[in-house]
């Protein structure tokens, strides 16, 4: 075999993939079940001149990050559900000031310390409201070891190209887990390096409201300019205009929007002829994987709905499935209660049944409880 | 005197957001005095602030600036500075921004000695959310928040500083304008984590309410109340009763976090 | 080959946990495909310890063991627990020493000296796990024995290589001798 193939943690694999896409800089903060994250990147990144730091607590974590990449460097954080929360107001201001950062956070039961080990999708709504006011997130979903690299990979293509934070939102199954992983060789796999300005500086403007995206001038590189995290003007100065703040916002998040096609990925299993989906992420779409192979091979025409992107929310996927097929209902299993199913309902619109497998069981839900959703609709 | 401030300010940023009889103008004046003296390249410095008055001031000068979050400047410093560290990297705020919600990055800081230099800004108040007592309002002080008088007792930001573990703490004012400039930049030159404690004024959220009638009287209550550290020591307990001390409160020679950091690892450039 | 879902059970410090990792390990390196999880459930709580590995020359879709094709049990609870999500017509293995209320079902079962022959043939109790590695894969010629035996020589502390390399080839006797 020509390729490299590990058998390799969850964790781990995104450390790796962080490092395969050039990341060079690891602010963390301990915590269960995201530490393995830290703690390979911390033997890992003085390999590859790289600078790893345990910060006093994970507000700081997730501010030193952002400071990391507006000094130039690539820069990965991992957290769990309490870390989460404590991380939001920096993942705004990494927003709002279009600073490119991932932040992965490994899934556990919540709310509070919860359930530490326990492993859950419960963060789902978290990874896109949890941070105050109106914006864009981009949130991708691996759902195996090999995917916690490539996903990896991708959330830091997507934060440089799209100048914005990017949560990597997998769960404690996938990120404990030991699974084959062959790693890309270099080159293997693209890796999008942040633009640089090429105007004078004189005439830099970093957040420029009328473009789409400016490339993100290092400090120290010669562009001096003003970050904050107020509503800020093209400049980067604030301002309180409120036309300003609506034009800023809408084009936060509009600019992510347009660009749908290259950032929502969606794994389409057995959908063509399908009468029944199964909509669902992460460790429970491998359940829900088993069930569709097994409701195909009972005879039930069912397909499965693989979001590799939850947020954007892939509607637009879903939304030609249900156009084109005669859908008669689709199930959606995630590990809480209801999240991911509100949303999958608010696309269907009425066009079909939309019926939650809900599970706080900490066990990835059982194929057979999947497929007896699915024989219900048949 | 005819120092060209315009050289470090920002065009068409001022006025600045500051009340009239405000002390924070006449730091930032000793600020860009003690960088010009430096003859740092302005693209090397880096100046990080968090959320506050005090922290409003490096939208006006003209470095690579960062207006964070509150009270988080030391942490988007840390990185900032892991990730180039040929930056002079300054993070400054006010005394709740330093040391109430930033409080932990503020002793961490001091605890891992890290290249970088922090003032903290204190007028004793929270001055741009309208008078809220903050860690360093003086006992029975008046405040929004301590209507009755302040009751909850207040730190010492030197003395925290030099137990968490600075290697350079040193307190000045606003209105000793030569001191602070001098003090300033030795903080800038002081390898390891410095700190340097500012005594400013709020007049509109502090001094009306708690007799100071006039903003200049506040400034001649610091030039009145100061003792130079020099002088601090020929002076007995009872005749430094009232008094603060200003100059070079600790300077002590540790080894660097970054380059202990880089050498502890091993790091490959 | 299909599917196949291993459940070492036994209490905790045996080193289930650790042989099913290095079963998959082992099952990688020799180009198949593998998934080593842990147990978060309500089943994870108590004295029972188990490792869960699934290998298969497909992918595997859920990640957990469904129905056990094998099951180990060291010890007479995880034995009581486990046993009755073993498919029928799959091998259950016990010790047959500490195991003594046999499992009854539609099952093939084992009951061999794995822990005695740890103590006393190879000379160390802890590696009753990687007898059980020995065992397992010749009862159900999972991996080529070179496979598995660099799989698990890769992954014991240094030092103990021999003494691990004589406990997997104490395994694969006893099931040999088993399968007679």
């Amino acid at each position: 075999m020509a390729k490299k193939v590990e058998f390799m943690m969850g964790n781990h694999a995104v450390a790796e993939g962080a490092l395969y896409a050039g990341c060079r800089f690891f602010g963390g903060y301990p915590i269960t079940p995201s530490t393995e994250v830290a703690e390979r990147m911390a033997e890992r990144l003085p390999q590859v001149g790289g600078r790893f730091i345990q910060m006093e607590d994970e507000i700081a974590a997730m501010a030193s990050v952002i400071g990391a990449s507006i000094g130039g460097v690539k820069a990965l954080t991992a957290t769990s559900g309490p870390g989460l929360s404590l991380k939001q107001e920096n993942l705004g201001y990494a927003m709002l000031c279009e600073i490119p950062v991932v932040a992965v956070d490994v899934m556990r039961g919540g709310p509070s310390t919860g359930m530490p080990t326990g492993p859950s999708q419960s963060d789902i709504m978290c990874a896109k409201w949890g941070t105050h006011g109106d914006h864009p997130v981009i949130a991708v979903t691996p759902a195996s070891v090999q995917e916690q690299f490539e996903e990896t990979v991708r959330a830091f293509n997507l934060a440089e190209k799209y100048r914005c934070p990017v949560i990597v939102l997998t769960d404690a199954i996938i990120g404990q887990m030991m699974e084959q992983i062959e790693i890309p060789e270099p080159g293997e796999l693209e890796v999008i390096e942040r633009p640089k300005p090429t105007c004078k500086p004189e005439e830099y403007l970093p957040f420029d409201l009328d473009k789409d995206f400016v490339p993100l001038a290092a400090f120290g590189s010669g562009y001096r300019y003003h970050i904050t995290g107020l509503h800020h003007n093209s400049d980067g100065f604030p301002t309180n205009d409120p036309v300003l703040h609506t034009k800023n916002t809408k084009r936060l998040i509009e600019r992510i929007n347009k660009n749908y096609d290259d950032i929502v990925k969606v794994e389409e299993f057995m959908i063509d002829d399908a009468e029944v989906l199964v909509f669902a992420i992460g460790v429970t779409a491998r359940s829900a994987k088993h069930a569709v192979v097994e409701a195909r091979n009972a005879g039930i025409k069912a397909g499965l709905i693989r979001p590799l992107t939850i947020w954007p929310f892939p509607e637009k996927h879903l939304d030609k499935i249900l156009s084109k097929n005669k859908i008669k209902g689709i199930v959606v299993p995630e590990m809480n209660l209801g999240q991911m199913t509100l949303e999958v309902q608010r696309v269907a619109r009425g066009r079909c049944e939309v019926e939650g497998l809900y599970s706080l069981m900490l066990d990835p839900i059982l194929p057979a409880e999947i497929l007896e959703k699915i024989r219900r609709f048949v | 005197m005819s120092y060209d401030y315009a050289k470090y300010l920002r065009k068409g940023k001022l006025p600045h957001i500051w009340c009239a009889g405000c002390s924070y103008g006449i730091v930032l004046k000793s600020l860009i005095r003690a960088i010009d003296s430096l003859q740092w390249d302005k693209n090397d410095v880096a100046i990080v602030s968090g959320i506050g008055c005090a922290s409003r001031l490096p939208g006006y000068v003209d470095f690579n600036t960062l207006h964070t979050t509150h009270g988080r400047s030391i942490a988007f410093a840390t990185g900032l500075k892991l990730a180039n560290p040929k930056l002079n990297v300054l993070a400054m705020g006010g005394d709740g921004d330093m040391t109430a919600i930033g409080g932990n990055h503020f002793i961490h800081a001091c605890r891992r000695n890290l290249d970088i230099t922090i003032f903290v800004f204190n007028n004793n108040i929270y001055g741009m959310t309208g008078a809220q007592y903050s860690p360093t309002t003086p006992k029975g002080a008046w405040a929004t928040t301590s209507p009755y008088g302040m009751a909850e007792n207040n730190f010492n930001i030197t003395d925290l500083a030099i137990g968490a573990g600075a290697t350079y703490v040193a307190r000045t004012t606003a209105y000793h304008v030569a001191h602070c400039e001098k003090t300033m930049k030795e903080a800038f030159l002081h390898k390891g984590t410095s700190v340097v404690e500012i005594i400013n004024s709020c007049p509109t959220g502090f001094g009306r309410k708690n007799k100071f009638k006039t903003p200049a009287s506040m400034l001649m209550w610091m030039k009145d109340n100061a003792v130079n550290i020099e002088k601090a020591k020929n002076m007995s307990p009872e005749e430094l009763a009232g008094k603060f001390i200003i100059g070079v409160l600790h300077k002590v020679e540790r080894p660097e976090y970054l380059e202990t950091y880089d050498a502890t690892v091993g790091l490959k450039k | 080959m299909a599917r196949i879902d291993i459940r070492l059970g036994g209490s905790g410090g045996q080193g289930t946990i650790t042989a099913a990792a290095i079963l998959g390990y082992a099952a990688v390196y020799a180009g198949k495909k593998a998934v080593q999880t842990k147990s978060y459930g309500p089943e994870a709580r108590g004295g029972a310890a188990r490792g869960e590995v699934v290998i298969s020359d497909e992918d595997i879709n859920y990640v957990k063991v469904l129905k056990s094709d094998i099951l180990v049990a060291l010890t007479q609870e995880a034995c009581d627990k486990f046993v009755v999500d073993a498919k029928e017509g799959s091998i259950v293995i016990v010790d047959d020493f500490l195991v003594k209320n046999k499992p009854q079902g539609n099952f093939k079962l084992y009951s061999l000296p794995i822990i005695k022959t740890a103590a006393e043939d190879v000379g160390k109790s802890m590696v009753a796990n990687i007898v059980t590695l020995g065992v397992v894969n010749e009862l159900a010629n999972l991996i080529d024995y070179e496979k598995l035996e660099k799989g698990v020589l890769s992954k014991v502390p240094k030092g103990t290589e021999e003494l691990n390399k004589k406990a997997l080839q104490a395994g694969i006797e006893l099931a040999r001798k088993a399968k007679k």
